[in-house]
């Protein structure tokens, strides 16, 4: 970097990203969403998924389960971020790989097609809850709920059955067991 | 049925109960009714600046010099956004600021109505948190909570939106009583094992040093007291960022100046080379550190620090230790004194070398410049300023470039929040403003803004504010006519193409002065110069001091971009010794 010619210093070390699950609880207020999703962006971090909602209507508290990758000091400072935010009341912070930990996603899948077609989509899904929410002599509605690499599979598989449109939440995360975390 | 207020009078009532005696500020459409409850409100000042900017910076510096958070009171839409530079500038230097700003009325938020912004979407970033108030019955809480998030943990600015409609309607209010009670966020997360761990390090270190921050003046005095005791009684060196000057006397002998990128010989030698470095309330900033990879490489470090998010964000550390800066350093010295009453006698022989290996960086008196009979160098003229104040109480400010570093190298402080500076925004045009907040909160002491000519136009509004209230601040220019750190930058990095650096057709500084009703001065020699100061330092109105320098003097030392602390560029005189080339300068 001998001729490099700014007032900053370059960086050039690669390292390597490990996705993680982090869930925040927080006081359903207007704009929290906005904040934790500002601080994603403002300090560069990613997001590859998304999931808000209020879980606890009395006390007002949301939810927000956010996929993330990065290196481990940058998951650190992620959570530490987050938890000077005023409205955050807690932080948890899974590893993909984590075997006690349950993550799911949910998609939508529209599929047009003649019956065989359509069977055979079907098909594809079967494994992964599939439920049909929806029917017609051309089309169905197919939802199923599994883990973001295998919902690609699946429509990957299903566009040679007719998908035409696919809909996807973010990941939600439950830890195993009787544990609650604190 | 209780007495019912207005939504502006609890605004004021807020302000009253936390202790308030001024807020700054500029009226607009959408805080009219708050402004008109002002006249009921004696205890209250008000200090109307001449741009909202002026307010924020003002507020801080108020809030920098005397511990307590800074107010200020703003409209809507351009008022807001003309703040934002200022809350900008206090979120990276921790400066506790309440910022209430207007809104257009409820039921036209989102229509783009007059003078309409999305004040506390436009904020968000550059706020610790901030409140857009939509019931009357949420106010007076937000208000208070706004008081105590800007004060509590690491400092910092929020902002309180309150619309007009707000403003107008009814309801109780409660007289509030101060709780010591923490936003559920505590900040002392460190056990005795921790501070043990320090001890224990210290008396192993053969090369410590201590690297002290703003987190230590944040602290409050008390905190700048304990740091004393503490570095007294273990004899390590001590180096402070540029925040943290003042904490601890720059005249001690134990004290090696700044540090960083324009920080002395001896101190960033000794960052390099310690095998001990106990950081106490400062960040690791970039400025500071210089290539990350190459920072202090053989040392331990210990990382004091109140806000977790600081703790291995830019350097992983070996030890941290979570907690307010006055409250740790109380527990290690008090557990030295326990455990190692002679501490500094039984350590002594171990650091002995690292002093002598310290001693030989000084020799190099890396702050030394090359004086001239002819024109006034900047740094002489820092020096002179110094001297002849340095037996009053005297309260500086600056504008952010090239003075700014040489009024941290060559002006010496002693008392904590005595020197208010931008640092980690770096924003031109600070120091006149803050000036004014600083002599509001000091109405009796000697407040200097050692300025630029370039940053201080920024703000020169500012002075009309000064004149108004009578606030005899002083503006000692340093006029080399350049926006010198710019020309300094390039002529070490751009082949000297000293591209828009250069400011034609200036103001004359004495009459400008003049236009604004107060004293402008004027030296252009070194001999006229201890005579002007003096004349400067004994007129009792606002004075704008142009103090004409050498154009082309440089700010060394320097640690070039991208290079460890120990490859630093010395001045000329060395320079010289070592016979760097043009080709090797462009190099940095």
């Amino acid at each position: 970097m001998a001729n490099s010619k700014s007032a900053y210093s370059i960086s050039n070390k690669k390292q390597k990203f490990d996705t993680h699950i982090i869930v925040v609880w927080v006081d359903n207020e207007a704009g929290v969403l906005a904040r934790v999703v500002g601080l994603f962006s403002g300090r560069g971090y990613n997001i590859e998924s998304l999931a808000v909602a209020e879980v606890d209507q009395k006390l007002n508290i949301s939810r927000i389960t956010i996929v993330t990758t990065g290196t481990p000091q940058v998951i650190d400072q992620i959570k530490l971020q987050l938890k000077k935010l005023v409205p955050v009341h807690k932080v948890a912070d899974f590893k993909r790989e984590d075997k006690k930990v349950i993550f799911k996603e949910m998609a939508l899948f529209k599929v047009v097609g003649n019956k065989q077609k359509l069977e055979k989509a079907f098909n594809v899904c079967e494994k992964f809850d599939a439920v049909i929410l929806d029917k017609t002599n051309k089309s169905n509605v197919i939802q199923i709920t599994a883990l973001r690499r295998e919902i690609d599979s699946i429509s990957n598989n299903l566009k040679k059955f007719g998908l035409v449109s696919v809909s996807r939440t973010g990941a939600v995360a439950m830890t195993r067991g009787a544990e609650v975390f604190k | 049925m209780p007495k019912l207020f207005s939504g502006a009078e609890i605004v004021f009532k807020c302000l009253k109960d936390q202790g308030v005696t001024n807020i700054f500020g500029y009226p607009g459409g959408a805080v009219l009714p708050i402004y008109d409850e002002l006249k009921n409100f004696n205890s209250i000042k008000h200090i109307l600046v001449r741009h909202e900017q002026g307010a924020g910076h003002a507020a801080e510096g108020y809030a920098r010099s005397s511990g307590k958070p800074g107010v200020l009171l703003v409209t809507s839409g351009p008022g807001a956004t003309n703040a934002v530079t200022a809350l900008t500038d206090a979120y990276m230097d921790s400066v506790p600021l309440v910022c209430i700003s207007g809104q257009v009325p409820t039921h036209l938020i989102g229509t783009d109505a007059f003078q309409e912004c999305d004040t506390t979407g436009i904020t968000r970033p550059c706020t610790k948190h901030n409140w857009l108030v939509k019931d009357i019955k949420d106010l007076a809480k937000t208000i208070h909570k706004a008081f105590e998030v800007a004060t509590s943990g690491r400092p910092g600015p929020v902002l309180v939106d309150i619309p007009k409609d707000i403003q107008f309607q009814k309801t109780a209010y409660k007289n509030y009583k101060k709780i010591n009670k923490l936003n559920g966020k505590s900040h002392n997360r460190f056990s005795q094992n921790d501070i043990d761990k320090i001890i224990n390090l210290m008396g192993k270190a053969t090369k410590p040093i201590f690297y002290t921050g703003g987190g230590v003046i944040n602290s409050g005095p008390k905190a700048s007291e304990l740091l004393r005791e503490l570095v007294n009684a273990t004899g390590f060196p001590i180096t402070s960022t540029l925040q943290g000057l003042g904490s601890y006397p720059a005249d001690d002998n134990q004290f090696l100046g700044m540090l960083g990128m324009h920080g002395t010989y001896e101190a960033n030698n000794a960052m390099y080379e310690c095998d001990l470095m106990i950081n106490i309330g400062a960040r690791f900033d970039d400025r500071i550190t210089g290539k990350i990879d190459e920072f202090s490489p053989k040392s331990k470090k210990v990382h004091i620090d109140i806000d977790p998010s600081s703790i291995n964000k830019n350097v992983k550390v070996d030890l941290a230790v979570v907690g307010d800066v006055k409250t740790v350093v109380s527990s290690i010295v008090k557990t030295l004194k326990k455990k190692k009453p002679n501490f500094i006698k039984s350590n002594k022989q171990q650091i002995s070398k690292w002093w002598e290996k310290i001693q030989k960086w000084r020799s190099k008196r890396s702050l030394d410049y090359i004086g001239s009979e002819e024109t006034i160098k900047p740094q002489y003229a820092i020096e002179r300023l110094y001297e002849l104040t340095k037996n009053k109480d005297t309260y500086i400010t600056t504008e952010v470039g090239q003075h700014q570093m040489w009024a941290a190298q060559h002006y010496k402080f002693n008392k904590p929040n005595r020197w208010m500076t931008s640092g980690g925004l770096g924003t031109m045009g600070y120091g006149l403003p803050a000036a004014v907040g600083v002599q509001v909160a000091h109405p009796n002491k000697l407040v200097i803004d050692i300025a630029g000519e370039a940053s201080v136009l920024m703000t020169m509004q500012e002075m009309s504010t000064a004149v108004q209230y009578s606030l005899p601040i002083k503006i000692f220019i340093l006029n080399n006519e350049y926006m010198g750190m710019v020309r300094q930058w390039q002529e070490l990095l751009h082949d000297k193409n000293y591209s828009e650096s250069y400011t034609a057709a200036l103001p004359d500084f004495v009459k400008l002065a003049e236009a604004y009703g107060c004293v402008g001065l004027r030296a252009k020699r070194p001999e006229e110069l201890d005579d002007k100061i003096i004349e400067m330092l004994n007129t009792d109105q606002p004075v704008i001091f142009d103090c004409l320098v050498d154009k082309q003097e440089n700010c060394f030392p320097m640690i070039p971009s991208g290079k460890p602390h120990n490859q630093m560029l010395l001045g000329p005189k060395d320079q010289k010794e070592k016979k760097i080339t043009g080709k090797g300068r462009t190099l940095v």
